[in-house]
């Protein structure tokens, strides 16, 4: 346990989560090989193998495994794996949400999100009635009726979050296949274009998936009030 | 080799225990009286030296302002969180705390602060050790309940180094628990423990697989406990006796604590019996006297115990599973002893609890397995790997009030989160970064870690520096920062205002204190100890030469003898420890054929009916076994 661990020259910082586990960045990924990876590394990186050793080596082992959970965490979880992969193409995501709400705040407006055309009516009609639930349950009262058209409400926006992953992983495939075609050299005149649009459309299907995320934590929250 | 024993120490509420890898098997080390079990209750005597345990628990009934009891309650907080504890415990607190200062206990004329409290408690669980080893124990595995916080971690560390202890990992309570489960079980599944102890109740799951103990989901309540129940039974009582005698005994520390010990009694006896009755001598020669049926108990404390249900639940959810497919349920903590409380957990999970393990033991043994582990393991422990998570989201302040979450809770520790800062005016030095831990969406209802100053950020234009912070989650469940200024590369100094906490340099004042003493201490008892070795063995030796057998040494074998013994004579009543070892030692090799004489004759007389004690020396002189010896007094 005390030989020296030879620091790897790249900076784990600099490593991205793809490359941390020799993955290419592509976004279907095998997900039991990935937890099979995950544990292997856990018992080679992890503090607790480390216990007795130098400050240097137990400074490594902290850095390193925190690196593997983060990675892991991220990479095993369809959504944030997206999110990362167009980070790390330069979408900031994170940045846009985070500009619009400052901005909320300085101009002292609730954040607004941009509501999914399709779905302009629906969710319009379905915070009237949330406000309505809401005022009834404040006055301490109760109706059946409008919980379950609510709760009906609830389910289809559930089908449409699947609907919505379902649509990402579509696009997975996509993606895939222009990194292969990239690995293999032989990339064609129109694959950036391709690629351009394919970021595009996966930021799309996110914004909308997270719009309706947020919107069942709404209903949920004044469901369970 | 000995010296680097790692112990494992179960620092309870109610009660604290510390124990170690014997082979392959995690046992608990006793005290002075035998008991496993080291009451977590604190006193001064007299001379105004620190009572630990039984003893102190004597003085609490006695004096009870020389006294205190579940302190871990205060570990991390401060003044103005636990004003509830204040209306139910007797704290007397010293009064000059400020909001966000460290609290500080009156004990006698003195005051200490919860972290040194709980150091003099570890100080004691190390002196058991160390009497048992009959060497130092210097390093030590410490369970934290699965939900305390960074500020109630960094305390409970703290109180180790004060202890002299160096603190090689928090564990949580119930994960310890599991680890004591799966050595013999040793098979995949997904497990669920419910930890419900004196103060604190935590639940846990746990997925296992070839020898990973993965923990999925944790949550819980930092004060939710046995004490609850008892506080509730103390609460009926004085408004029973209030309106039946008319006696409003509220302040009368000494009866509130005779009543205290009455209902736990109670408490205790109800989990066997269909009723319990409830006997105290009042002052003015009045008593107290009613029974308690287990129905009623039950009735009383189903608010209570109805509070462990909303954690549990949260924890499923967030584990994604549903209750059939947990495979086991493993109960930790003596409230786990309440029928009533099984029944509550075997409805939840719709299966019947596991309760092979001792519930007040199974933490201290999963705390040794750590230990074990940490110390390069063992055949027992081979492949036994335990990743845990970190149970409360961990946030910074953002414009508004608002919490950012940059680390989400159950995530497996160690974890990382960056974070990227600028100036908001031109040549700003410093920025403030607010360290938040908790669920809720607004800073004012989360829990205040620390306050950073990011100091000597070079002077550029509003909006130009690009301050990056990491914030680490280290195994322990503690969070660390780093930051560097990315433009000019500089590290960027932080100053860290601990809410709540000690600072280094505190904790470093008290270690001083009570690790020249415990040092003291500890050769002070080594000379008492190798004194009395010396004084059994010279017995020994006195009966040796009246024995027959005396006769059949060489002349030059008694003269050799009787020289050792002059030496160790001499040394004997000096205070240098080793020099005494050394001459028993020599005096041992000396007298080596003589014992051997002795024996033999003493197995041809015990053919006659003799008694072989009285021969017995060869073995008197060496070290007594561990167990006889903490079983002396």
């Amino acid at each position: 346990m005390s030989s020296a661990i030879q620091i790897p020259a790249q900076s784990a910082a600099l490593q991205d989560y793809f490359s941390f586990f020799g993955l290419p960045r592509k976004l279907n990924i095998d997900v039991a090989g990935l937890d099979k990876d995950f544990y292997a590394m856990s018992r080679k990186l992890h503090p607790d193998l480390y216990a007795n050793a130098s400050r240097q080596e137990q400074v490594w082992s902290l850095e390193q495994s925190s690196r593997l959970n983060d990675a892991y965490r991220t990479l095993k979880d369809p959504v944030k794996r997206t999110q990362y992969l167009l980070q790390l193409e330069g979408v900031e995501l994170e940045e846009q949400s985070k500009a619009a709400t400052e901005q909320a705040r300085s101009s002292g407006q609730v954040k607004k999100q941009i509501v999914p055309p399709d779905l302009l009516e629906e969710v319009f009609e379905l915070n009237m009635q949330l406000e309505e639930l809401r005022g009834l349950k404040k006055m301490g009262e109760d109706d059946p009726a409008l919980i379950e058209e609510i709760g009906r409400q609830k389910l289809e926006l559930e089908e449409k979050h699947d609907v919505l992953l379902d649509e990402l992983r579509t696009c997975w495939k996509s993606w895939d296949t222009l990194i292969e075609r990239e690995q293999s050299g032989e990339v064609i005149s129109q694959d950036s274009d391709q690629r351009a649009s394919m970021r595009g459309k996966m930021i799309d299907v996110l914004n909308r998936r997270n719009y309706i995320r947020n919107l069942v934590r709404d209903v949920n929250e004044v469901l369970e009030s | 080799m000995a010296g680097d024993r790692i112990v494992g120490i179960d620092l309870g509420t109610t009660n604290s225990l510390i124990a170690f890898m014997q082979g392959e098997t995690p046992i608990v080390i006793p005290g002075e009286d035998g008991s496993n079990l080291v009451p977590s209750v604190a006193a001064l005597d007299r001379e105004n030296q620190p009572v630990i345990g039984n003893a102190a628990r004597k003085t609490l009934i006695s004096t009870p302002g020389r006294a205190v009891y579940s302190v871990k309650r205060l570990m991390g907080r401060g003044v103005e969180d636990i004003q509830e504890e204040l209306s139910l415990f007797p704290f007397r607190l010293a009064e000059d705390i400020q909001p966000g200062e460290v609290l500080r206990i009156k004990l006698g004329d003195q005051t200490f602060t919860p972290p040194e409290i709980s150091a003099l408690i570890l100080r004691q669980l190390k002196r058991n050790a160390e009497r048992y080893f009959g060497s130092p124990v210097t390093k030590a595995v410490i369970t934290v309940p699965a939900y305390f916080n960074d500020a109630q971690r960094q305390a409970t560390k703290d109180a180790g180094r004060i202890a002299g202890l160096e603190v090689l990992r928090l564990v949580n309570e119930p994960t310890a628990a599991s680890l004591a489960y799966g050595l013999d079980k040793k098979q995949n599944g997904i497990v669920a423990v419910y930890d419900f102890g004196g103060g604190t109740f935590d639940i846990s799951i746990l997925k296992l697989h070839d020898g990973i103990f993965e923990v999925v989901a944790t949550n819980g309540d930092t004060h939710l406990g046995g004490d609850d129940i008892d506080n509730l039974l103390i609460s009926i009582a004085l408004t029973d006796i209030e309106g039946d005698l008319g006696l409003d005994l509220h302040r009368k520390a000494e009866v509130v604590q005779a009543i205290r010990k009455a209902v736990i009694e109670a408490k205790i006896a109800l989990s066997s019996q269909p009723s319990a009755k409830l006997d105290i001598e009042l002052p003015s020669d009045r008593r107290y006297l009613r029974e308690i049926t287990r129905e009623q108990f039950e009735q009383l404390i189903q608010p209570i115990i109805d509070r462990t249900v909303g954690p549990c639940r949260q924890a499923l959810k967030d584990a994604g599973l549903k209750p059939e497919q947990i495979n086991e349920v493993v109960l930790v903590g003596g409230s786990t002893r309440i029928p009533k409380v099984r029944a509550l957990v075997k409805e939840l999970f719709q299966r019947e609890p596991h309760i092979d393990l001792n519930p007040d033991e199974v933490v201290a043994l999963g705390a040794a397995v750590q230990a074990n582990i940490l110390g390069g393991g063992s055949e027992a422990t081979e492949n036994m790997l335990l990743l845990d998570v970190t149970p409360l989201s961990l946030g910074i302040e953002v414009a508004g009030g608002v919490t950012d979450k940059i680390i989400l809770r159950n995530s497996t520790i160690p974890a990382s989160a960056t974070q990227h800062y600028t100036t908001q005016v031109d040549g700003q030095a410093n920025v403030a970064i607010h360290v938040l831990q908790g669920e809720r969406e607004l800073a004012k209802d989360c829990r205040s870690l620390a306050r950073f100053d990011l100091k000597g950020i070079p002077p550029m234009a509003a909006g130009m520096a690009r301050i990056e912070v990491k914030f680490l989650i280290d195994a322990n469940g503690i969070l660390s920062v780093s930051a560097r200024e990315q433009r000019s590369n500089k590290e960027a100094e932080i100053q860290v205002q601990p809410s709540y906490g000690l600072t280094d340099e505190q904790v470093e004042g008290m270690i001083l204190d009570s690790f020249d003493s415990a040092e003291e201490d500890f050769r002070q008892r080594q000379v008492i100890e190798a004194r009395n070795e010396a004084g059994t063995i010279l017995t020994a030796l006195e009966r040796g030469k009246k024995n027959p057998v005396w006769s059949h040494l060489t002349t030059q074998e008694k003269k050799n003898i009787s020289k050792l013994e002059k030496v160790l004579n001499s040394v004997k009543s000096e205070d240098d420890y080793q020099a005494i070892r050394k001459a028993i030692d020599a005096l041992n090799q000396g007298t080596m054929r003589l014992a051997e004489l002795m024996m033999d004759s003493a197995v041809s007389t015990a053919l006659k009916g003799k008694n072989m004690d009285e021969a017995d020396m060869g073995e008197g002189p060496s070290a007594p076994h561990p167990v006889a010896k903490a079983e002396f007094e």
